[in-house]
């Protein structure tokens, strides 16, 4: 019998479609991947399995009486822990939300449940999704299981770290300015940022709100089109979801690339990027042409500005976001106090981490008053810039290819103490989040030390399938090669 | 020789919106549950929750400001207010700073001193907090998030005001459309329509505004007045004294008929206010806003004319029956089964009234039916039942709306109209009451009242007093 956590989500979903494999031994077999692997990479900070194991019994009855038909039923998926999950802590890691349990559901949490998908645990990550190495989690960092030694990536660095380690086959992240693509960078696995809306975030604590999206990461280009499919959709509880017009990402996984308009910034390819990673995305242009893409280089202006606004506008929002974390109504509250601002103050200040309050006063300087235009205003000015130069590019092409990162993953320990140079490492990725652009990861082998590389394709708002059509064929030919 | 000051007011004033739901969440608005009990995820402010606007706030705002002269800001926003209070569930408030929906409008009022125009400023859109409660016993402090997200619009007039003459004024201007569009209520009582008093003084004549001070807690007309009238002389005792006027919030205690401060300098506020990433910008289209401008009813002025007109009521009459929707909406639907106008408007402006005030009700508390009030007037007016019978009989119908008919038979009220039988009453009160027939026979004729009283004593109120004091009269002649 194959090792089951190797095989891809859509062949567990078509193995226990067939009845092949059970709901269960599926289940056993992840988790009896996390036991052993946990202890090293530290991906969950919850491992839901009470709740798994009933969720799998009834799922399984579903499927024998053929009530759930959709393509990824009875597989397992780990969810990122700033995604809402009724009844199972959620926490952020943050200790502030330490012993939170919601009372509802997320939106994807809630697609994932009604897709027959089971729940097995939360996913580590970088406290509030603030930081790119899930170095600043409460619950400690967690290893890379391609590189050991060295940082997942982050924010979503768990969840990518357990699709890494065979933990789980799929895992939900969420991506306020590269924390989804970055870390599947990192850890040598596909992770996409869907458009901007084309998921809903109700459910989704909150960083950046007009930032943050959840998207799927998994081992390759098909199961995260797979899962892409069953998350996405317009929720009437998120005013800022959207409808796609198509959501049959799947269907765009295997058809032909020739004649796809694939351009590269020229900007994206200079100092500053570790050489591999020039190499290996010139290397995968050229995979491209060689299946009958257009592939050509061009200038993509404003990427020196996409850190700064970036963090202002992230930060401004957080700050406001984060306010509701009080210690009145849920969560960690000070003891010993002295009055309400005594909690207000304590509760905060013990309760939230460095990163995060670094953050938090980022933000309320940029919105106070005598600074909110000079900062704030000119951040929305330049996002405005950055979505107009993308606009024009896409006008020309159907889909930008970058590096994902400039460098692969750090070692563990080495990037907080120079937070300006860890902010560095989102440079490639920000701009679509400020862009409300879609994007994706994909391994692209590995440089001289043997770490992972990933390489980066963006498309227009709601051009997924445009994404998945060029990454899988990218996927497959490198392969081949 | 004292010098002569003038009082320059401005007014915020909320007044929270009539709809079923609350503004950002399906929750009900209902007044009253037990605590905590109208809440979601939403309204307490849980992480991960999102609003989604209220269709019915934008149109109730979008009326308001229709009627008030305001221009429609056709594309606007919601904006976070960020400050920490446990009322206040995500520690910000959704509101409206950047781009409010209404700008620019204003209301006519008409005071002893004639007719104005208050401008307003803006009108803006936002939801309520919710309610701490205070356990002095056992030290805590409860929060019920029964009110969060209930919604409210924010009136905010220009310092157009000099007088809390013109301050009420206002206010019922202001009322009185919320309630004829059906947006509010606007019972300051309950707290649907706050005002907050902002106030400066200056010499008259003076071109530039005194430093403005702003009064909270003022929930009833009678401490909005008294309110102004304190804080002016408090601030022309610190003029005169030499004394500077702080800008500051202060809270008016009305029991002590003085403002004390409500915050101190160190907690000078900077809300940080920046549009909210949560909501897209509301986006009222032209065939929108002429629906909502086609929705607004006939609103008092032109109500007023119309009963004038048609009903040939007098300008007073029709000045108090549109004084408040709801006694004209009751007049209306009574005139329309059929009552007379003259009649229904008696009704309302006399016994109406009267037990309004004896109970200390509001018109909108009024529980009788039109169709009861139209029986009433039918039988009134046919005979059936003498004036007093029918004010009893309203008075129970004021009480709890039974059905005038019904009682009026079921207690054997109907006027006895027999002859014959009055005719044997009559008898025997003269026989009864030889000293009295004596004296008025004598030429006292106010004593016929109190044989009048007798027979209907005996009639038990049945019988009709006309009638009867004809006869008495004519077999006393």
């Amino acid at each position: 019998m194959a090792d089951i956590t190797k095989m891809t989500a859509l062949q567990i979903a078509s193995g226990i479609h067939a009845g092949e494999l059970s709901v269960k031994e599926v289940l056993d077999a992840f988790y009896a991947s996390a036991d052993e692997k946990e202890p090293k990479v530290n991906a969950f900070i919850t491992l839901s399995k009470e709740e798994a194991y009933a969720q799998a019994e009834n799922v399984q009855a579903d499927i024998d009486k053929g009530i759930i038909a959709s393509p990824l039923a009875g597989v397992p998926v780990a969810v990122k822990d700033n995604i809402s999950t009724k009844g199972i802590r959620t926490t952020c890691a943050s200790k502030i939300l330490y012993n939170y349990v919601p009372v509802f559901d997320a939106f994807v949490t809630e697609r994932l449940k009604n897709a027959g998908m089971i729940i097995t645990g939360k996913t580590n990550m970088d406290e509030f999704a603030m930081g790119s190495t899930t170095e600043t989690s409460f619950f400690g960092p967690t290893d890379n299981p391609n590189a050991p030694g060295h940082v997942p990536g982050g924010s979503s660095g768990g969840s990518c770290a357990a699709v890494a380690a065979f933990e789980a086959p799929l895992a939900l992240g969420s991506d306020t300015g590269g924390s989804i693509r970055q870390p599947a960078a990192y850890c040598g696995v596909t992770g996409l940022k869907p458009t901007y809306g084309a998921v809903s975030r109700y459910g989704l604590i909150a960083y950046g709100s007009s930032l943050d999206q959840i998207g799927p990461v998994a081992k390759d280009v098909k199961d995260c089109a797979a899962l892409l499919e069953i998350i996405a959709g317009k929720d009437v509880q998120d005013s800022t979801s959207v409808q796609p017009e198509e959501t049959d990402y799947l269907t765009a996984a295997g058809m032909p690339v020739k004649g796809l308009r694939v351009g590269i910034p020229k900007e994206y390819l200079r100092e500053g990027l570790q050489p591999e990673i020039r190499d290996a995305v010139l290397k995968a242009a050229e995979v491209l042409a060689a299946a009958g893409a257009d592939v050509s280089e061009f200038s993509l202006g404003m990427l020196d500005y996409a850190i700064p606004a970036y963090y202002v506008i992230a930060s401004a929002e957080a700050s406001s976001n984060l306010e509701r974390f009080d210690g009145v109504k849920y969560g960690y509250r000070a003891s010993d106090v002295n009055g309400l601002h005594d909690m207000y103050k304590k509760t905060r200040s013990e309760g939230f981490g460095a990163e995060v309050k670094r953050r938090i006063m980022l933000g309320s300087f940029v919105l106070s008053s005598g600074y909110y235009d000079a900062y704030y205003l000119k951040a929305l000015r330049t996002k405005a810039l950055i979505k107009k130069a993308f606009d024009e590019a896409f006008e020309h092409f159907d889909v930008i290819l970058s590096p994902a990162a400039p460098t692969t993953a750090p070692v563990l320990g080495g990037s907080l103490a120079d937070p300006i140079k860890m902010y560095l490492s989102d440079i490639y990725t920000v701009s679509l989040n400020l862009a409300g652009l879609p994007g994706i990861t994909v391994p692209c082998g590995t440089d001289r030390e043997g770490l992972p590389v990933g390489i980066q394709m963006v498309g227009d708002c709601f051009t997924e399938k445009t994404l998945i059509k060029a990454a899988y064929a990218y996927e497959q030919a490198a392969k081949e090669a | 020789m004292g010098r002569e000051y003038e009082t320059v007011i401005g007014l915020e004033v909320h007044v929270e919106l009539a709809t079923a739901t609350k503004i950002f969440c399906a929750c009900s608005t209902k007044f009253g549950g037990e605590p905590n009990t109208h809440t979601c995820p939403v309204c307490t402010g849980m992480p991960g929750s999102l609003p989604v606007l209220n269709k019915q706030v934008v149109e109730y705002a979008c009326a308001v400001g229709l009627a008030a002269g305001c221009h429609i800001n056709q594309v606007c926003k919601f904006d976070r207010k960020n400050y920490f209070y446990p009322d206040n569930p995500q520690n910000y408030q959704i509101s409206q700073l950047y781009v409010p929906i209404c700008q620019d409008g204003r209301i006519e009022i008409e005071t002893s001193e004639g007719k104005k125009y208050v401008r307003i400023h803006e009108i803006h859109m936002e939801e309520d907090a919710g309610k701490l409660i205070h356990d002095e016993y056992d030290d805590h402090s409860y929060v019920d998030f029964n009110r969060s997200g209930v919604p409210l619009i924010e009136i905010v007039s220009e310092p157009d005001m000099r007088s809390a003459e013109e301050v009420i004024a206002y206010l019922e201007q202001l009322r009185m459309i919320a309630q004829y569009i059906g947006a509010s209520d606007c019972k300051l009582q309950e707290g649907s329509m706050r005002a907050d008093v902002n106030l400066s003084v200056r010499e008259k004549g003076s071109t530039e505004f005194g430093t403005r001070t702003e009064m909270k807690n003022l929930n009833s007309f009678k401490a909005i007045a008294r309110a102004i009238e304190g804080e002016r002389s408090r601030q022309i005792d610190l003029i005169e004294a030499g004394k500077p006027v702080i800008q500051e919030t202060r809270r008016w205690d009305d029991t002590k008929e003085y403002s004390y401060p409500m915050r101190s300098k160190e907690d000078a506020k900077d809300y940080r206010y920046f549009p909210d990433p949560d909501l897209p910008p509301v986006c009222i289209d032209d065939e929108w806003l002429e629906e909502i401008r086609n929705s607004i009813p006939e609103l008092r002025p032109a109500k007023m004319e119309r009963y004038i007109k048609e009903f040939g009521l007098p300008e007073y009459d029709a000045g108090i029956l549109t004084g408040t929707k709801k006694l004209a909406d009751i007049f209306e639907e009574t005139v329309s089964l059929g009552a007379n106008p003259k009649k229904a408007s008696n009704w309302l402006m006399v016994e109406t009234l009267r037990l309004l005030k004896e109970n200390s009700e509001e018109p909108e508390d009024i529980r009788f039916s039109p169709q009861h009030l139209a029986d009433l007037i039918e039988l009134a007016g046919s005979g059936a039942v003498n004036s007093t019978v029918a004010k009893e009989v309203f008075e129970k119908m004021y009480a709890s709306d039974i059905d005038p008919k019904a009682y009026v038979e079921e207690h054997g009220l109907k006027t006895v109209n027999d002859a014959g039988a009055l005719e044997a009453v009559v008898d025997k009160v003269i026989e009864n009451n030889p000293k009295v027939v004596e004296e008025f026979r004598g030429g006292k004729e106010k004593v016929l009242g109190f044989l009048v009283g007798q027979v209907m004593k005996e009639m038990k109120g049945k019988a009709d007093p006309k009638s009867a004091g004809e006869m008495l009269k004519s077999k006393l002649s």
